[in-house]
């Protein structure tokens, strides 16, 4: 149970990587700026909230959890929670999208410690994190995984929209088949795509239902709710069963008023104005965290 | 024909064997040596011949229904993690109807999974166009990190599968259908990214070497059978296994341009992007020559017997001696 005090520290972890998110999208002027900031509490609870084992010096470490991001294109929140654990320094944010960059538009295969996976085309991380989940598996049967109190676990970020792919039902469908109960895949559920709503565009609900006729369990959260969250990530660990789905219901743009719920956000960077707006509400945030909580 | 080959190859009874049948045996032999060898097949274990490894090896082996994609996705997961994954299908949907997962999940990544495609050409024979892959050498030798292997016979298709565990990265190969002769021994040296002469007139009767025969798969012995043909009417001729497409052997087919002075290209494939197409890169480069390619010419294929389909879109031993002759005509201009 996580006390009040650290449930701060995550809201602040929280509001910082949105502050460089926003930073960072300026700095690269193209990239994506609703999901990014949708999905902080989330990157920031998994990282910061006692559920992830890692070791940002020991990047590649054996018995190391694995973090597999499917959507890609929300990079964007996962570079600056990765600087933040220490993988690598901060100052390089500020080259995301550029030339000879570490931080490609879409994240690349070990180019950075801590990225376990090339994403980018939707729907191709579930698969990926099969396969991590099956390896850990294969390994502790052989004995050949040093393991502690628990199993690795691999963790795969997806989007809603890209439920849309077909590959990823073969995925469930074979993570369901196989039990694969170290896997716990996470849905961006914000209802946003491209071209508008989900539910307009082609509807992915009812989503809970689909995963449960898969032989998935389901654990649905608020997404903005870091004590929920963490809370999720752990009841998932204890499901022994099958692999668990954490449906994340999030508001994207989420912390930047003029975003928030906006579509037309999905695939653009805010230009200097909006940038220097977003980060003075984001700034008002982080002291409105610092005093409710005091 | 060099001395390595199987001596019985131009009997009427030489033995035949599907190439496919040399990397079920591979896989089992890998089995036992390397325990990071894991298997997925798609809905496709007998006929890509993996079923007995997965007997053998249950712990290692996943099926995973007809579902290329997700296979695909695995074995990039499972590489990642350390593991040594071939994936077994059709070719005309691993690496076909997957090619966006081995461009992204595979390639990009460069990682070490081997794609074992079968039923590849025309001699697929009466399951029509649909089945017979003839794009990928085309889709799989375009994308960065990958190596592209086309094994002549069953024996070479055993030795390219312990070779490919030796390989880092991507690994795609093919294999046919039909049973095909067997034009190698165990003997016969084989190196991934290296090209062998499989006959040499020159050396065979000291008659000048005229054109050089770059064949892959199966349609080598069609192109040693041409050769024998055309050497007893005075027409030397070189004939290379070029089984690798990718890293092309660039020496051996330098040497073989400038001792012959034109090209015969023979594949089971599409023409165009093909390994026919990868030599026509290396030589105008380096040694431009006439060329001549033998190949799928732009057009999909139909049901029939192998041997029929071969004749009726130019793949036969008659057409490979013709392109000879026409390659020849035009060096001579």
């Amino acid at each position: 149970m996580l006390t009040d005090s650290q449930i701060q520290q995550l809201e602040l972890k929280a509001n910082e990587i949105r502050q460089d998110i926003i930073k960072m999208l300026l700095a690269a002027g193209s990239g994506h700026s609703a999901g990014p900031l949708g999905m902080a509490d989330v990157f920031a609870a998994l990282y910061f909230g006692g559920v992830l084992n890692y070791d940002a010096k020991d990047p590649w470490k054996e018995d190391r959890d694995r973090v597999i991001l499917s959507n890609g294109h929300i990079c964007p929140v996962w570079y600056p929670t990765l600087a933040h654990a220490g993988f690598f320094p901060r100052e390089e944010l500020m080259t995301l999208r550029k030339l000879n960059s570490r931080l490609q538009g879409h994240p690349h295969f070990r180019e950075l410690p801590g990225v376990e996976n090339t994403g980018g085309p939707l729907g191709q991380g579930l698969s990926q994190a099969i396969g991590h989940a099956l390896a850990v598996r294969m390994d502790v049967a052989a004995g050949e995984l040093p393991v502690g109190e628990r199993m690795p676990w691999v963790y795969c970020f997806m989007s809603d929209a890209e439920l849309q792919e077909g590959q990823n039902w073969e995925g469930i469908m074979f993570a369901g088949k196989n039990n694969l109960h170290n896997l716990t895949a996470v849905i961006d559920r914000n209802n946003i795509q491209i071209d508008g709503f989900t539910e307009d565009v082609m509807p992915i609900e009812p989503l809970a239902d689909k995963f449960k006729a898969f032989n998935w369990s389901i654990i649905e959260v608020d997404g903005h709710n870091v004590r929920e969250i963490v809370d999720a990530f752990n009841k998932a660990m204890a499901i022994f069963e099958n692999p668990t789905v954490i449906i994340a219901h999030t508001i994207p743009g989420k912390g930047v008023d003029f975003m928030d719920w906006k579509y037309e956000w999905h695939g653009k960077p805010p230009n200097k104005d909006e940038g220097e707006k977003a980060l003075a509400e984001l700034r008002t945030l982080q002291g409105k965290i610092l005093s409710e909580h005091q | 024909m060099t001395n390595f080959l199987n001596p019985q190859i131009f009997d009427q009874d030489v033995e035949t064997k599907p190439t496919r049948h040399g990397y079920g045996e591979g896989l089992l032999e890998l089995g036992e040596k390397n325990l990071n060898v894991v298997v997925l097949t798609g809905d496709l274990a007998e006929s890509t011949r993996v079923l007995e490894f997965g007997k053998k090896y249950p712990e290692r082996f996943f099926e995973c229904g007809v579902a290329e994609q997700n296979m695909t996705g695995i074995a990039a997961g499972l590489a990642a993690a350390g593991k040594i994954p071939f994936i077994s299908s059709y070719a005309v949907f691993s690496p076909g109807r997957a090619w966006d997962q081995v461009r992204v999940s595979v390639c990009y990544s460069n990682l070490n999974v081997k794609i074992a495609g079968a039923h590849t050409g025309v001699s697929v024979g009466p399951d029509g166009a649909t089945h017979q892959a003839l794009e990928d050498i085309a889709i799989t030798r375009v994308l960065p990190n990958m190596t592209v292997v086309v094994p002549c016979d069953a024996i070479e298709t055993k030795k390219l599968t312990l070779a490919a565990v030796e390989r880092p990265g991507p690994v795609y190969f093919r294999f046919a259908r039909e049973k095909t002769p067997i034009i190698t021994t165990v003997e016969t040296p084989f190196e991934m990214g290296k090209a062998e002469i499989f006959w040499d007139s020159n050396k065979e009767s000291g008659i000048t070497n005229n054109v050089a025969i770059v064949a892959c798969g199966p349609l080598v012995f069609q192109s040693l059978v041409a050769t024998r043909e055309l050497h007893e009417e005075g027409i030397g001729v070189v004939v290379v296994n070029n089984h690798t497409v990718k890293p092309m052997d660039v020496g051996t087919i330098m040497k073989v341009a400038r001792d012959c002075g034109a090209i015969v290209t023979v594949e089971e494939h599409q023409i165009m992007g093909g390994m026919g197409s990868a030599v026509a890169e290396v030589l105008a480069q380096n040694y431009p020559v006439p060329v001549e390619f033998v190949g799928m010419p732009n057009t999909f294929g139909q049901s029939g017997q192998p041997g029929e389909l071969l004749e009726k879109y130019g793949m036969s031993v008659k057409a490979i001696k013709e392109a000879v002759k026409r390659v020849m005509a035009r060096k001579n201009k």
